[in-house]
């Protein structure tokens, strides 16, 4: 028989029983589109995490205190009086040095109240060297006013509809004077930065969190390239600082850099865990196509021993069945590819999946190779025996 | 035609259509093993018609195979048509079984899901005959076998007799020197097997080798020479019982077991034959 023929003939055999078909169809499908789709899932989550650490700017470090010192360490706090200190070292590649104290408090206005809302007590540097900018209004003088900038969700809550420049909130009863509203920033880790007060440092240590170590030291270093020398002098001065040691070390340096890495690690880990699972759906799907093809083929083995008595070789046969299994899975394949595509369009939880390209081929690759593997194999099987023994299967 | 009766006779190679020689069957080993034939020496003429009777067990069905080439023996020679089917590859024995062999089953062994057309023209598409071609010639068998107009019909949608009909138009296609039959008319009724008996009859006429197992006698009485099997041996090979021999192409005398009047099938004249041409393509021999 001719190529078209013998295609013509397996269409036929692929239409006769359609319900099977439709289930190796499906099973090769939903293979495909699952590894697309998940794996495509992990690149769109790892690279929105990588964008979004840019945004952070990448010349400042963060230092953090650790919370947990070691027993018996004789190191000095991390208070405000040692970061403004570190501020008049005279590092050659640190520009600023921004300590920021946090609370937690309930934020009135009129008779809205928001539980739970975040203070940072800080210097105004803050607005320059963090990814918090003014947006509208203006930052407070460096003094012990109860001035405050609040972000914009926050504002809204507070304030629906109207600009809460020159308003008034009551932060845990204490009035503060709205002087700014920050620019939206985008969300990194859990917590959402639009809803923060950011107060001047002396008012917040007064009134909220009193005059213990500070939560973290923004330090900007004097360019994009002084990072990694600026870590080091920072380091270095603060061990003398605090009394400390490399071994006993009460605080931790970030830079945006290692930020980066950390969270592209547990990015490219999640992608791996999503990649497993694909794996998996591929395997099951394969192993559906798998069972279907091989009931398939035993069903047929009376029909193999008939064409063979009546002189199909067994080239013929293993035609035959290579083009059935080709369809079906080809086709299957297809339409896996097709509804990732499609699917890898609509965000999943806040996330746009991003297709792997390469995931196309393998995904396509392994699938088909399974389905004409095991389309083929009992058929070759079948194909020879001598046909007394096929036309003796039921 | 003059056809010799006895396998001790030795003509030409050439003249013998079936030839056996000292052919053993064996199914397993050790002490479960099955001996199904033990020794048979069998020479067919060309467009002798033979029945081989015997009761079941008797090794009827694996010397049907044998010959059939859908099956190897232990030990022994088959010769077809002076080929030694030992000597032939996989695909040669595919070709001998598209072209030189028409087999009838007891069962049909047509493909279900495929119209009567199209099962008969499958042999054809083996052989590489084009598709309208195919189409001609297949029609050409069914008109034949009187089912010209079931051509669209799947098996399911005919009777048995039907059935049995449309499996002898497939044997039939390739126009092959050989038809085995295996108790073609086993699951039919009295009617439906006389329409198959005709139609074999038809074919002997035309010089055809036919061979057919059964357990009728008035299947056994159309045929020139009845061979009779026992415990996997032959134990009778003579000239049919019933009436005297028949010489091949003589004018047929209304055999016994035919009810009286019983009309031929309408559409199998054998002005039929000229379309049922051999395909285009090489024989194996």
């Amino acid at each position: 028989m001719r190529p078209g023929e013998v295609l013509l003939s397996a269409l036929r055999g692929v239409t006769a029983n359609k319900l099977r078909s439709v289930l190796t169809l499906l099973g090769v499908m939903i293979g495909v589109a699952a590894v697309i789709l998940l794996l495509a899932v992990g690149n769109g989550s790892a690279r929105q995490v990588a964008a979004s650490i840019e945004a952070l700017g990448t010349n400042t470090l963060t230092v953090r205190p650790e919370s947990g010192a070691t027993a018996g360490s004789s190191t000095r706090p991390l208070t405000v009086a040692v970061t403004q200190e570190l501020g008049r070292a005279g590092l050659g590649h640190v520009g600023t040095v921004v300590p920021e104290v946090d609370a937690s408090a309930t934020a009135v206005a009129g008779t809205v109240s928001e539980t739970g809302t975040q203070v940072i007590g800080t210097t105004p540097a803050y607005f320059t060297t963090s990814t918090a900018t003014i947006g509208s209004g203006q930052a407070f003088p460096d003094a012990a006013a109860r001035d405050a900038v609040i972000g914009t969700t926050l504002a809204q809550e507070l304030f629906p509809g109207q600009s809460p420049v020159g308003r008034s909130v009551s932060v845990a009863g204490i009035p503060f004077t709205v002087t700014g509203e920050l620019a939206e920033q985008s969300s990194v880790g859990f917590q959402d930065p639009n809803s923060e007060i950011v107060a001047p440092l002396a008012t917040v240590q007064a009134d909220l969190s009193g005059y213990g170590p500070v939560s973290d030291v923004l330090v900007s270093a004097t360019s994009a390239d002084a990072v990694t020398q600026a870590e080091d002098e920072v380091t270095i001065e603060l061990d003398q600082l605090l009394g400390a040691t490399a071994a006993d070390q009460p605080f931790t340096v970030n830079s945006a850099g290692t930020l980066l890495q950390t969270r592209q690690a547990s990015a490219q880990s999640f992608t791996v865990l999503l990649a497993a699972v694909a794996a998996i759906s591929l395997l099951v799907g394969g192993i559906g196509v798998t069972n279907v093809m091989l009931v398939t083929v035993t069903e047929r083995t009376r029909e193999i021993g008939i064409r063979k008595a009546i002189g199909a070789t067994r080239g013929a046969i293993l035609g035959q069945f290579l083009a059935e299994a080709a369809i079906l899975t080809l086709t299957g394949g297809v339409l896996g590819v097709v509804v990732a595509v499609v699917g890898a369009q609509f965000p999943v939880d806040g996330t746009t999946p991003v297709i792997v390209w390469s995931s196309i081929p393998m995904a396509l690759g392994v699938s088909v190779a399974i389905g004409l593997f095991f389309g083929v194999y009992p058929a070759a099987r079948a194909a020879g025996m001598r046909p007394i023994q096929a036309l003796r299967t039921i | 035609m003059s056809v010799a009766r006895h396998p001790s006779a030795a003509p030409a190679p050439h003249d013998t259509a079936i030839e056996l020689l000292g052919v053993h069957q064996v199914y397993g080993s050790g002490d479960g093993a099955v001996h199904a034939l033990r020794g048979i020496d069998l020479r067919v003429h060309p467009g002798e018609y033979v029945a081989v009777m015997g009761p079941s067990g008797s090794g009827k069905s694996t010397l049907m195979n044998i010959l059939g080439c859908l099956d190897v023996p232990t030990h022994g020679v088959y010769r077809l048509g002076g080929t030694d089917v030992r000597l032939l590859g996989e695909d040669e024995l595919s070709r001998v079984r598209n072209r030189d062999l028409g087999f009838v089953f007891q069962s049909f062994n047509l493909i279900q899901r495929m119209t009567a057309l199209a099962n008969v023209a499958l042999p054809l598409a083996y052989a590489a005959v084009d598709a309208r071609e195919r189409t001609r010639i297949a029609s050409a068998a069914l008109e034949r076998v009187g089912l010209g107009d079931r051509a669209q019909h799947t098996p399911v949608e005919l009777s048995g007799g039907q059935q049995q009909r449309v499996a002898i138009a497939r044997a039939l296609v390739m126009e092959p020197t050989l038809i085995l039959a295996d108790e073609p008319t086993g699951n039919l009724d009295s009617r439906a097997t006389q329409d198959v008996l005709d139609l074999l009859d038809s074919l002997a006429d035309e010089h055809r080798t036919i061979v057919v197992i059964t357990h009728e006698d008035d299947v056994a009485a159309r045929a020139h020479r009845v061979v009779t099997l026992a415990d996997g041996r032959i134990v009778a090979d003579a000239p049919r019982p019933a009436g005297a021999p028949r010489p091949a192409g003589a004018p047929r005398p209304a055999g016994p077991s035919r009810p009286a009047g019983a009309p031929r099938p309408a559409s199998a004249p054998r002005a039929e034959d000229a379309p049922l041409r051999r395909p285009t393509g090489q024989g194996t021999r």
